[in-house]
């Protein structure tokens, strides 16, 4: 066992973890926080993708105990994300949630934690995709339901309301 | 279509029905508050895992626990033999003719294996990763059999057999016309052979069974499409009394078909939970599940076509092989037949023949995946009608408009004996061609090619119908299916004036909580926030036959106005009393009955429920509810129609294909949320341009599947496809609320307009076929193949 130490939506957390715990099954798992979904076993399919310290990963690809020391943002805490709690606990949403309510960017709802949470990371590398940067961004996230047309449109909709997060 | 705005921010009150409602379903599913199967923690939980073989076909020997069990955190493991007393055998519900060969299919095998996947034995532990060690230390002695990889080959004499009854399951037959009549002397006779690839379903959410035994009542929760048909089937198969049944699907990610089913899973989950007293929860990884959930197509297609020189068409042939896998599961022999009658499509002829033969193979069993037999019809007709043009030297779209059934013929019934209630391909296409600039991109391929382009342009067409909605009970008895295709619905007046409503229609993606809502408010008058859809629970909706085959508004959502019906029917009695009125001298207006002639004088329908709710003053006999249910069993099915039209750049050095514009007017008669059939339209579309150019599910020469995951598997990103430039017509159906189905049409007319396209592009060259997928390795041989056989132009 290993003892880490995880900032996980604005809560720390400390923990004695298996070192080949997966990240998405300490989060689901140890912590309950089962808003991050696993669609793959071979990181192909993105669903469970979330911020480390600001940078968008696949969960299911990094060991809880590389997340030592580290800031997590899973779906659950985006809204609240440098807003503080009440944001999530008002029931705001963050603009790429919005965007995507407002676009229809998801049907079953799956791959769309992970769906918004690389576009959180592709908008504050790009603010001002075109179309194809933003298909090419998302190329490691899938979607079965959509085919993708409201999702890039949900995207251009979060950019263009400004959306650095 | 313009894009989807923020239309429901409209201040006046309007019809519901045609309105882009955002989804209800939306707030938890874009927070993460979305309570997937494989969220559920429950007090003494414990997990399961699966030992499988690695052998497409084997004699087991021995399977030995014995190490698994000495391991850290397991609870029991079994092997197949320890449920054979209770295991029985998965169901089959659609035995197509009276001599099929449906195998035994025990949920874990005992004696035999058949396909790479199939479960031997089971450990339960108190967390996955436990469970998941300790099937690496479960021993299995195998004697390996020869597998039987290739459905052509597999009834020959000599072939190995899969089963003891041999390799063939069933042929089933189909005539109508005088076909010698219309192919003996006809001027134009063309043949061809199509692959239909195997295809693995990839919904995103793998599959998750949850099974809690409280005394001698066990609760199922399961990702699956079908709670109801599920909750019989354990009752009906393994012997739980149904009432000591509770099925939940909550939150469902997807299933395209493929969680229409009852898996080994969900029935070991059951009997193990019985057998251990805890509850067990098993969630499948993406490897396991490609190998493991059934898969779908697999068939090889010989069609003839016969035909007059000015294009007419005399009659129709085909020939399937349909690998069924090395099982029959739920519908598996039934879903060619649900193409049988789809050849045909929208054109009129004099005879078409029809025969399917079901061959076993120790693979994966193939069985219900989105379009399920619609989609392989529509790409051989299709593909074959393109090819016909060619022969005759007509345009494609000039064929299919002198043969298609004209709008001022509908009703139509078609050779095969449908009855298409309403349609108008006139209309559909013009809209089309209009969008896709058919003749400026007949110009350019004109001028690309006459330079010389190594990068060919070619323009695919797909006029399409299909038959959904499944479906009348008589019409699915007389095909021998085990169940009606009836729907249930409820509506419960809450004292306060709200609405619950109950549907036995189970969405995992559909969006049936909005739509629904919306088909209920504007039925009963009430606001579409007052309304709450429930679903998906059997103690919840006793009663339902499940979302599958595009059925769900066709079916369920006229079940529904039926139950609005004797909402209001039962209201006007109360409201009589109330108004002290004759019951004949109300009129119902949206959401109250009003005295005729005095229309301030009047009951809402709240003021009614809640008059309900005391009961004070009822009129004497009359029942304090307003409560109502309604099952509704349809008198056709649903057919939904369009034009898809694809235009593709195919680069002649390296094979690459891309899209370069999509335009898809489809006609689903009356919409109830143009968002929400948008995005079914734009969602089918990237499955069937997924068959077309990247997905197929292989095995290699051992039976091994080799596209386990999703690196070898193809499901495409959004790097990978086009745009889409969709709108519709409407043709109202022939039903009270003017509905189709369209969950389907996208993937049904896809993937012949993105292959024919790719023909049209290389056939210059001398190309007339590629097998799909159509792969840049594929394209690329098919083009070398041609030049070196002097084919190209």
């Amino acid at each position: 066992m290993t003892h880490i130490t995880v900032t996980v939506d604005g809560v720390s957390y400390a923990d004695d973890v298996e070192p080949r715990l997966l990240l998405v099954h300490y989060l689901r798992e140890v912590l309950g926080k089962t808003g991050t979904p696993v669609g793959c076993d071979t990181s192909n399919c993105g669903a469970c993708t979330v911020l480390l310290d600001g940078e968008s990963v696949k969960s299911c690809a990094v060991l809880a105990v590389q997340a030592d020391g580290a800031d997590v943002t899973t779906i659950e805490g985006l809204a609240a994300s440098g807003r503080g709690h009440s944001a999530q606990a008002n029931g705001a949403l963050h603009p790429i949630q919005r965007a995507f309510h407002e676009e229809h960017a998801l049907q079953c709802g799956y791959c769309t934690p992970g769906m918004i949470m690389a576009a959180a990371d592709l908008l504050r590398d790009n603010p001002h995709p075109t179309d194809e940067e933003i298909r090419d961004g998302l190329e490691g996230n899938l979607c079965r339901c959509t085919g993708y047309e409201n999702i890039v449109r949900a995207v251009r909709r979060a950019a263009e309301a400004g959306v650095t997060a | 279509m313009t894009a989807p705005t923020l239309a429901d921010k409209a201040d006046a009150p309007q019809a519901e029905l045609g309105r882009a409602r955002l989804r209800k379903e939306d707030a938890r599913l874009i927070t993460g508050q979305t309570n997937w199967t494989d969220n559920i923690r429950l007090s003494g939980m414990l997990h399961m895992a699966f030992a499988r073989s690695p052998f497409a076909h084997a004699k087991i020997s021995r399977v030995d626990v014995s190490a698994a069990l000495k391991m850290p955190g397991v609870v029991a493991a079994f092997a197949g033999a320890d449920f054979a007393a209770e295991q029985g055998s998965l169901p089959c519900a659609w035995p197509v003719t009276a001599d099929i060969v449906i195998p035994a299919h025990p949920p874990m095998a005992v004696d035999e294996v058949r396909y790479v996947g199939e479960a031997v034995a089971v450990v339960v532990a108190r967390d996955r990763y436990a469970a998941a060690d300790a099937v690496a230390a479960i021993d299995v002695d195998y004697e390996p059999l020869p597998p039987v990889l290739d459905m052509r080959t597999a009834l020959e004499p000599d072939a190995p057999k899969v089963h003891a009854e041999g390799n063939k399951s069933y042929e089933w037959v189909f005539a109508a016309g005088d076909a010698d009549a219309a192919f003996s002397g006809a001027p134009v006779v063309l043949e061809r052979t199509y692959r239909q690839q195997r295809l693995i379903p990839c919904a995103m959410e793998p599959r998750s069974v949850v099974a809690q035994w409280v005394d001698d009542q066990v609760t199922l929760w399961s990702a699956t499409q079908i709670p109801h048909v599920l909750r019989f089937a354990l009752s009906a198969f393994f012997a739980i009394p149904e009432q000591n049944v509770r099925v939940i699907a909550p939150d469902v990610g997807g299933g395209f078909g493929s969680k229409l089913q009852v898996t080994a899973e969900e029935v070991l989950a059951v009997l193990v939970g019985r057998r251990v007293g805890k509850p067990v929860k098993w969630t499948e990884s993406r490897t396991e599940g490609n190998m493991t959930v059934h898969h779908g197509r697999d068939q090889w297609q010989r069609i003839r076509i016969a035909a007059d020189r000015d294009g007419r068409i005399r009659g129709l042939d085909v020939d399937l092989l349909a690998d069924m896998g090395a099982y029959l599961m739920l519908v598996t022999p039934g879903v060619p037949l649900l193409g049988a009658f789809m050849f045909p499509a929208i054109y009129k002829m004099d005879a078409y023949s029809f025969k399917c033969t079901g061959i076993f193979t120790t693979k994966m069993p193939t069985d219900a995946y989105r379009g399920a037999g619609r989609p392989e019809a529509t790409f051989a007709i299709e593909r074959i009608m393109d090819e016909l043009a060619v022969e005759l030297g007509m345009e494609p779209m000039e064929l299919r408009q002198r043969n298609w059934i004209k709008h001022e013929e509908f009703p139509f019934t078609t050779i095969a004996g449908l009855t298409y209630d309403s349609g108008n391909y006139e209309a559909a296409t013009a809209r089309a061609m209009e969008l896709f600039d058919y003749a400026g991109l007949r110009r350019e391929q004109a001028e690309r090619s006459a330079r010389g382009d190594s990068v060919r342009l070619g323009l695919g067409i797909s006029t399409f119908t299909e038959m959904c909605g499944l479906a009348p009970s008589r019409v699915l008895g007389s095909l021998s299916y085990g169940a009606g295709g009836w729907e249930s619905a409820s509506i419960r007046m809450l004292p306060t004036g709200k609405v619950e409503v109950v549907t036995g229609s189970s969405a995992h993606g559909q969006g049936h909580e909005t739509a629904w809502s919306q088909i209920v408010a504007d039925q009963l008058g009430v606001p579409f926030e007052d309304v709450r859809v429930l679903h998906g629970d059997t103690q919840v909706s006793p009663k339902g036959m499940d979302t599958y085959g595009s059925r769900s508004l066709a079916v369920g959502g006229l079940a529904l106005a039926g139950a609005c019906d004797k909402v209001i029917a039962k209201a006007r009695v109360i409201a009589a009393a109330m108004l002290e009125a004759s019951a004949d001298d109300l009129e119902w207006l949206p959401g109250r009955f009003a005295v005729r002639g005095d229309p301030e004088a009047s009951k809402t329908i709240q003021e009614i429920a809640l008059a309900t709710f005391a009961a004070h003053d009822l009129p004497e006999g009359v029942e304090p509810s307003l409560d109502s249910d309604y099952t509704y069993d349809p008198d056709n099915f649903s057919f939904p129609h369009g034009t898809h039209l694809c235009a593709v750049e195919v680069d002649t050095e390296t094979g690459f294909t891309k899209i370069r514009s999509y335009v898809a007017v489809d006609d689903v008669g009356v919409v109830v949320n143009p968002l929400i059939v948008e995005g079914q339209v734009h969602g089918g579309i990237a499955q069937g341009i997924a068959q077309a150019l990247y997905e197929e599910g292989v095995y290699d020469e051992a039976g091994n599947l080799v596209t386990t995951t999703l690196a070898d598997y193809l499901v495409p990103s959004a790097a990978d496809l086009p745009s889409y430039q969709t709108e519709r017509t409407a043709t109202p159906a022939n039903n009270r609320l003017g509905v189709k189905g369209v969950g389907e049409a996208g993937t049904i007319a896809s993937t012949p307009a993105v292959v024919n396209a790719i023909i049209d592009a290389l056939r210059p060259l001398g190309v007339s076929d590629v097998e799909m997928p159509c792969t840049p390795e594929r394209v690329w041989r098919a083009v070398q193949d041609a030049a070196q056989s002097g084919g190209a132009a």
